[in-house]
């Protein structure tokens, strides 16, 4: 694959990327499952619970309990299901949400110190491919993503199943259009579709922040982005309510926690998508300090929204998603694009 | 090295699972195959180096077409196997001949291969983005432009056949589909 590099960065050896690969294989899939014990206890507090309490402090020792209670359970495959369809669905969405991690910025780079064996010296970069159309390809990989549920769902001869995969091709299907135009205004302020060019674009501190210039791109941005992770206003794909448990309705132990898994990483990228392209980006002097606050942020947003509104109706889903979002998106591109110009 | 192993590798898997998508009788199993094939397709741009096409050929072929061809198979059962019907057997004649004449002839091409040059090769320091921007936009303009016009033609078309029922709302107004029938009656 293609890179460029920015010139004052050390040489990036294939060892480097490799230790880059499995940091974010072993640090994001923690993070997902800390994620969880976050969600349960933000949620908790948002409505005057306590939330899990009783297992370690603060009940953190929660997450290991979940872990095991995954891992142990048994692995049901329904009889008239497509059985090998059916065990691959879920590893296509915890797959296809690590891939798309590895073209963003996740942590800061660093050189490994020479005094450890084998792998002294090694310079491991702060994102793992850095293509040129980094956003590109985020975006089309959160797309192939949508097979995960899809597939889920038409396999397991469960009318849910079928009702929660048909919901998440006609989700994901548009609230793509809506993220690719609202992020079509800021990609063509700075010219490039690199995340290394968008931060440098926003060098300059507070004032040059994209969100000042496209605040509409950015709202925007943030709604498809909840409708693409499947998170609570939107989330109709496994509402609980209607459908069930939608697309997961036959799986049980770690196949279902690989969808939760791809789910909480998808949260991830969409942050800090959101905070490198609108938030200014990773700054190289705080140890990348200003990029997990920023991330963080907006877990904790998708969080807030979740305990503060409820579900949408699946029509009224589509009506703002083609009648409201996407005129507003045509529009801000169209106004960007005259501005640009004149 | 690393381009021959990931070429052989991704045109092994490529054909393998287009092989499969042929001759599966199971829909689920079609389906699934020519999404990974598209998949894989797009390593092949990202070996030569052509990021951006690679990216949009995820974005297009597995995002966009196969979603929506897997959305038009939700009207199936995914999980049975289905009974081919084979009606014109002249006609499976000329068509697998067809396909055979051409495999020899994509098998034959490279005998050529020296006579093949780039018509618009990459620049150094030019972004993919940019170079199929600057070709789209002065030797393709008119295909692109004409392009742009038959998709609009397609979406009014679209929301023409769908629209009939847009001024009523099916879940708010359970008997929306009655009053259509009465209108019909009258």
């Amino acid at each position: 694959m293609e890179t460029t590099l920015v010139e004052t960065l050390p040489h990036v050896t294939w060892v480097g990327v490799l230790i880059k690969a499995i940091l974010i294989l072993a640090i994001i899939s923690a993070i997902a499952g800390f994620g969880t014990f976050i969600e349960r206890k933000v949620l908790a507090w948002m409505q005057r619970r306590q939330g899990p309490l009783h297992v370690g402090p603060y009940g953190l020792l929660q997450l290991a309990a979940d872990g095991i209670k995954l891992f142990t359970k048994e692995d049901i495959v329904p009889q008239n299901a497509n059985k090998f369809i059916f065990m691959v669905a879920p590893i296509i969405t915890a797959a296809t949400a690590f891939i798309a991690l590895a073209a963003v910025p996740v942590f800061p780079d660093f050189t490994i110190p020479s005094w450890i064996p084998l792998l002294g010296d090694t310079f491991v970069p702060a994102i793992a491919a850095d293509l040129n159309i980094g956003i590109l390809f985020v975006l089309g990989m959160m797309a192939a993503g949508l097979y995960g549920p899809l597939l889920a769902g038409m396999s397991q001869a469960n009318k849910w199943g079928i009702i929660g995969s048909a919901r998440t091709a006609v989700q994901f299907l548009s609230y793509e259009v809506v993220t690719g135009l609202s992020i079509l205004a800021p990609i063509m302020l700075v010219g490039s579709l690199s995340f290394v060019d968008f931060n440098s674009y926003q060098a300059g501190g507070i004032t040059s922040w994209l969100i000042w210039q496209q605040p509409v791109a950015f709202v925007l941005f943030l709604i498809a982005g909840f409708a693409e992770t499947n998170r609570t206003p939107f989330d109709l794909l496994e509402h609980e309510a209607e459908v069930v448990s939608g697309y997961a309705t036959e799986y049980s132990g770690m196949r279902w926690g690989m969808f939760f898994i791809g789910e909480y990483a998808n949260m991830i990228t969409v942050s800090i998508i959101a905070a490198v392209v609108f938030l200014g980006g990773y700054s190289e002097g705080t140890l990348g300090l200003a990029i997990l606050l920023k991330v963080a942020f907006f877990f904790f947003l998708m969080l807030w929204v979740r305990a503060a509104w409820p579900h949408v109706r699946p029509d009224q889903l589509m009506w703002l998603c083609w009648k409201v979002l996407m005129p507003i998106a045509v529009i801000n591109v169209v106004i960007t694009g005259i501005v640009m110009m004149v | 090295m690393y381009e021959v192993v990931a070429f052989y590798l991704f045109s092994g898997l490529t054909i393998g699972l287009f092989l499969v998508t042929v001759m599966s009788k199971n829909i689920l199993y079609a389906m699934t195959s020519l999404a990974a094939g598209m998949v894989l397709i797009s390593g092949f741009f990202f070996i030569l180096g052509a990021d951006f096409l690679g990216v949009v050929q995820l974005i297009a072929y597995v995002g966009a077409v196969m979603a929506l061809y897997s959305f038009a198979m939700m009207f199936f059962d995914a999980t049975r196997d289905i009974k081919e019907k084979n009606t014109n057997s002249a006609l499976v004649f000329l068509l697998g001949g067809l396909s055979a004449l051409v495999l020899v002839l994509m098998f034959a091409a490279p005998i050529h291969s020296d006579a093949i040059t780039a018509l618009y090769p990459m620049h150094e320091g030019v972004g993919n983005a940019q170079d199929v921007g600057i070709v789209l936009f002065t030797k393709y303009l008119i295909p692109f432009e004409v392009a742009a016009l038959m998709l609009l033609v397609a979406m009014i078309a679209g929301i023409i056949l769908a629209g009939k029922k847009m001024d009523q709302s099916l879940t708010e107004d359970m008997s929306a589909d009655e009053i259509l029938i009465q209108k019909d009656e009258k």
